[in-house]
């Protein structure tokens, strides 16, 4: 793994000369003031380099503390990991040395961890030292080797762990190419001089080793801690600052920024802006027609939007519209989550339309108990809930997008639930006003099955079924063709872009209605986009076969059957002889430039416009729909029967007082005939 | 809407979704203002524009110095040339009420209405069918007519009462302040009081002569059918009224901005007791 050199001799001292020529000015500028007066000239050279070499970590754990704090935090584990390996090999105990290292080098402003590495590799060969004399050598080669392979298997394992940027490594190649650096002169001023042995080879590898670490790109960007310096020490020479170790951070800093901020560009693209829809392009158009918000709310509702987008997964966004309420407005975009991303949501229950008919249910009860005179046994009602519909699963039908609403762009996004068919049946039914709250109660004859958002959603789901329309042929079916006979009245229930569509003329696009069609699936009585008989149990598929020639029956009778999808406007049922569209060009004036609008007369505030290549539906309004007559609410259910007459009940009159005072004095004249018969049998 | 900030009185008022193209503006900013200098109109107000099947009506309205007397209303179909419209009468409120539906967007159109009349010959009295036109126009009048009288807005001291009897516009009227703007008490109809002389003594000791001398919005049957609500984060309050679905006011409290637009089909929302 690691790449041993082949000769073990570590170069000693003197390798200070070349480095001098590798790094001068930051050598001179770090001098400190070291109490040294009796170590050689040699070995002064020494702290210099370890200056030098604890000045390179300094920075670079500077730009660990402030850029790589992963390898920050590695660094203690990994040290304590490095001594633990090397207390176990050496098995030694440094009393009075330790002592000793840390008042020589506070003065130094790195951290801690070097110090102490430091300190245990030089009194390792301390120690060393001290047991043998003769075999200085050996065990100085010893004693090298071990921390040596230690450095080295550090080495490697940073290298492993793939640029993880940690302290001891960083001093690594300089320690492991002259290990002498990392002893504090002043215990081992004599060793420098014993290890002496320079032989060229392994110290160039050594450089070799040290340059090709230095030029090892960071994590974050393209840039080397080699190139790095070159920049840094190009700067310093270029400008020549007065105090350039008091500016160093700085420039440091700043030299970073210069050829750092190019790399960091490319990681910020944003990926999801692409679910994001151009809002301005739409409301430019919408403008055209005179329609639609003006520029900067539309502009904060495209802010809102792509917060949303951030928020959720989100396949493809829209802003449906939006619908006016008493005392807030809902802003609603229609939004497709990513496949498999929708999370379920916690099922809510119905609780009006459910507990209005068990309500029912047991006042039908108490009327039969209350009729009952002779019987103990309750009658159990014989009314039974109608069955429910199942609403449509999602992504399908009336539920085939997810609506999130929000009261102004800023506030929080609320997702609405899926949409039942028996709210959508009951929706039909009242004409309410939103309020802008969504917990607020819909109370209204007949009850509607929920709160408003339910109401909302339901009334969302009728608009978007009735008007959304796109221009003909902008939409076309799948290649599946097979399948139309034989789903009957359901029909193909999914479209897809067309790529070839050309766009057709404005004029011709005002002209005729049979240019646009519906893209959205219509909505049948029964609630839903495709018919389900309610009475089939979907679990009990084993039906006899009397049972289920009885069902079929049912079935054709109240199977409901509804426009197909991408159906053409002009086919669409008359208010009143009334066209329920009305199609203008935006400006009469200029023709050629103008924007085909398309306007809604049964669902005033639905407008959908097209221009070439581009079409858009929106809703702003109250949220009804258009009723030439006024609106007649349901009448009350008739009265239910209290009670079947049948043989086992049926309706007397009361006996009246005279009744039952004949009755009673009949009885009495019995009793005292009987008496009468028993006094005569006795006297017998 | 008054004609001299109408660039930012369709912006303010956008809030209910209908607005107008670039190029309608541009001709209503030059065409009012013609307008103005012809029939010498002290103030002209861009009323708003009733959605027909198949034409659109911009609707202007003049005022003289006086700004209760009785307002020339104006009527065009592209915001270039403008027509005016005769006055309202009861009568035309009368036969108007017979018609049901959606304008038809061409001002000579008659919507036909089988009556049955009684008519007297000698002695004889039979019913007949006659067949009642009535002309769209007179419906425009009328329905103009009654939107004003029954919800044209303006706030507080927007207007005042001088002491001969004409009313002025306030030029010291800075707007409402925050907490006076969402109060409905704040707003009066632009219109004559009429109930006005109904209110006690006691109530009336309160109000201020030149300020107070039009009915408010508070008490409107049914109550409720007002909407007043904050948009643009509190900076402006728009009333919207549900009677006439369309009718839009809008203030920017502590500025003079004002103003109502009508944008609608012109069908008043007889269904509002059962909506509320």
């Amino acid at each position: 793994m690691g790449d041993l050199p082949p000769d073990p001799e570590p170069p000693p001292q003197p390798t200070s000369s070349l480095r001098n020529s590798q790094v001068s000015e930051r050598r001179r500028s770090r001098e400190h003031s070291r109490p040294q007066p009796t170590v050689p000239e040699e070995v002064q050279q020494i702290p210099l380099d370890a200056q030098l070499l604890r000045g390179c970590r300094e920075l670079v754990s500077s730009q660990i503390n402030r850029g790589w704090s992963q390898g920050a935090s590695l660094t203690p584990s990994e040290n304590f990991i490095f001594q633990a390996e090397e207390a176990q090999r050496g098995g030694i105990e440094y009393p009075s040395l330790n002592t000793g290292f840390p008042s020589e080098v506070q003065p130094q402003t790195y951290s801690s961890e070097g110090r102490l590495q430091a300190s245990h590799n030089a009194s390792l060969i301390l120690q060393q030292l001290q047991q043998g004399e003769g075999n200085l050598f050996q065990q100085l080669e010893s004693a090298y080797q071990e921390p040596r392979a230690d450095l080295l298997g550090q080495y490697t394992r940073y290298q492993r762990e793939d640029l993880q940027f940690s302290q001891d490594t960083q001093h690594g190649p300089y320690l492991r190419d002259d290990p002498a650096l990392q002893f504090s002169p002043s215990e081992l001023g004599f060793m420098p001089f014993n290890m002496e042995v320079t032989e060229p080879e392994p110290r160039e590898l050594a450089v070799q080793n040290a340059k090709a670490y230095l030029l090892q790109t960071s994590i974050n960007c393209d840039l080397s801690l080699y190139e790095h310096l070159v920049n840094l020490l190009t700067k310093i020479l270029n400008q020549r600052p007065k105090d350039p170790l008091f500016l160093l951070e700085s420039l440091h800093r700043s030299t970073r920024l210069e050829f750092y901020s190019p790399g960091s560009g490319k990681v910020t693209v944003e990926k999801a802006g692409t679910a994001v829809p151009n809002i301005m392009e739409k409301a430019f158009y919408l403008e055209q027609a005179g329609v639609g918000l003006s520029s900067d709310e539309s502009f904060r509702i495209f802010m809102a939007l792509k917060q949303l987008v951030g928020q959720q997964p989100i396949h493809t966004c829209r802003f449906w519209g939006k619908i006016l309420g008493l005392s807030r407005s809902y802003l609603v975009a229609e939004v497709e989550f990513r496949e498999g991303e929708e999370e379920e949501e916690e099922e809510e229950e119905m609780m009006g339309g459910g507990d209005v008919m068990e309500a029912h249910g047991e006042e039908s009860d108490e009327g039969n108990e209350g009729e009952e005179k002779a019987t103990d046994v309750t009658r159990k009602p014989t009314w039974k809930p109608p069955p429910v519909v199942p609403k449509e699963e999602s992504r399908n039908g009336a539920n085939k997008y997810l609506y999130f609403v929000c009261n102004e762009p800023g506030r929080p996004w609320v997702r609405l639930p899926h949409v039942t068919p028996i709210q959508i049946v009951q929706a039909r039914k009242i004409k309410k006003f939103f309020t802008g709250f969504l917990d607020a109660p819909v109370i209204s004859y007949p009850p509607f099955p929920g709160n408003e958002a339910n109401y909302l959603r339901a009334q969302i789901a009728r608009i978007s079924a009735a008007t959304h329309i796109s221009p003909l042929g902008f939409y076309q079916f799948g290649e599946e063709e097979g399948d139309e006979e034989e789903e009957g009245g359901a029909g193909r229930d999914s479209y897809e872009e067309n790529p070839d569509f050309e766009g057709i003329p404005v004029l011709e696009l005002v002209d005729s209605m049979a240019n646009w069609v519906h893209h959205t699936q219509h909505i049948l009585p029964q609630g839903r986009c495709t018919w389900v008989n309610p009475l089939q149990k979907t679990e009990e598929e084993e039906l006899g076969e009397e049972e289920e020639k009885a069902d079929e029956g049912i079935d054709e009778a109240g199977q409901e059957v509804g426009p197909p999808l991408l159906t053409p406007l002009s086919e669409d049922a008359e208010i009143m002889h009334m066209s329920p569209w009305t199609a203008r060009l935006s400006c009469s004036l200029s023709p050629q430039y103008s924007v085909a609008v398309v306007r809604s007369n049964l669902w005033p505030g639905a407008y959908a416009y097209a221009s070439a290549k581009k079409f858009e539906n929106i809703y702003i309004g109250w949220g009804h729909k258009y009723s030439p007559e006024n609106f007649n609410p349901s009448l009350p259910a008739p009265v239910q029967q209290e009670y079947p007459s049948g043989p086992e009940i049926v309706e007397m009159s009361d006996p009246t007082v005279e009744e039952e005072q004949a009755l009673a004095a009949a009885e009495q004249e019995e009793e005292a005939e009987e008496a009468e018969e028993e006094d005569e049998g006795q006297d017998d | 809407m008054d004609e001299e900030s109408l660039l930012l009185s369709l912006e303010l008022a956008s809030g209910s979704g209908q607005g107008l193209s670039p190029d309608r503006r541009a001709s209503l900013l030059t065409s009012l203002m013609l307008v103005k200098r012809d029939y010498r109109f002290d103030r002209v107000l861009f009323w708003g524009r009733i959605l027909g099947l198949v034409a659109d009506y911009y609707i202007a309205q003049g005022l003289s110095e006086d700004q209760l007397a009785p307002r020339k209303t104006l009527y065009s179909l592209n915001c270039m040339e403008w027509s005016l419209l005769p006055p309202a009468t009861e009568e035309m409120e009368m036969q108007t009420s017979v018609v049901k539906g959606r304008f038809m967007g061409d001002p000579s159109h008659a919507y036909e209405h089988t009556e049955l009349q009684r008519v007297n010959e000698g002695e004889k009295v039979f019913e007949e069918e006659v067949v009642v036109q009535v002309k769209e126009e007179i419906r425009l009048v009328s329905i103009i007519d009654q939107i004003d009288k029954a919800v044209a807005v303006i706030p507080r001291g927007a207007l005042f009462k001088t002491p001969f009897g004409p009313i002025r516009v306030n030029r010291t009227f800075e707007g409402l302040s925050s907490s006076e703007a969402k109060k409905l008490s704040s707003y009066f109809h632009f219109r004559e009081p009429v109930e006005l002389k109904n209110k006690t003594l006691l109530e009336k000791a309160d109000l201020d002569p030149s300020l107070d001398f039009m009915d408010s919005l508070e008490h409107d049957i049914p109550k409720g059918s007002w909407s007043i609500q904050m948009e643009r984060g509190n900076t402006l309050v728009v009333l919207r009224s549900l009677l006439w679905p369309g009718l839009t006011f809008y203030h920017a409290p502590r500025t003079k901005n004002y103003g109502y637009i009508y944008v609608g089909t012109g069908e008043k929302n007889i269904d509002l007791p059962f909506m509320l």
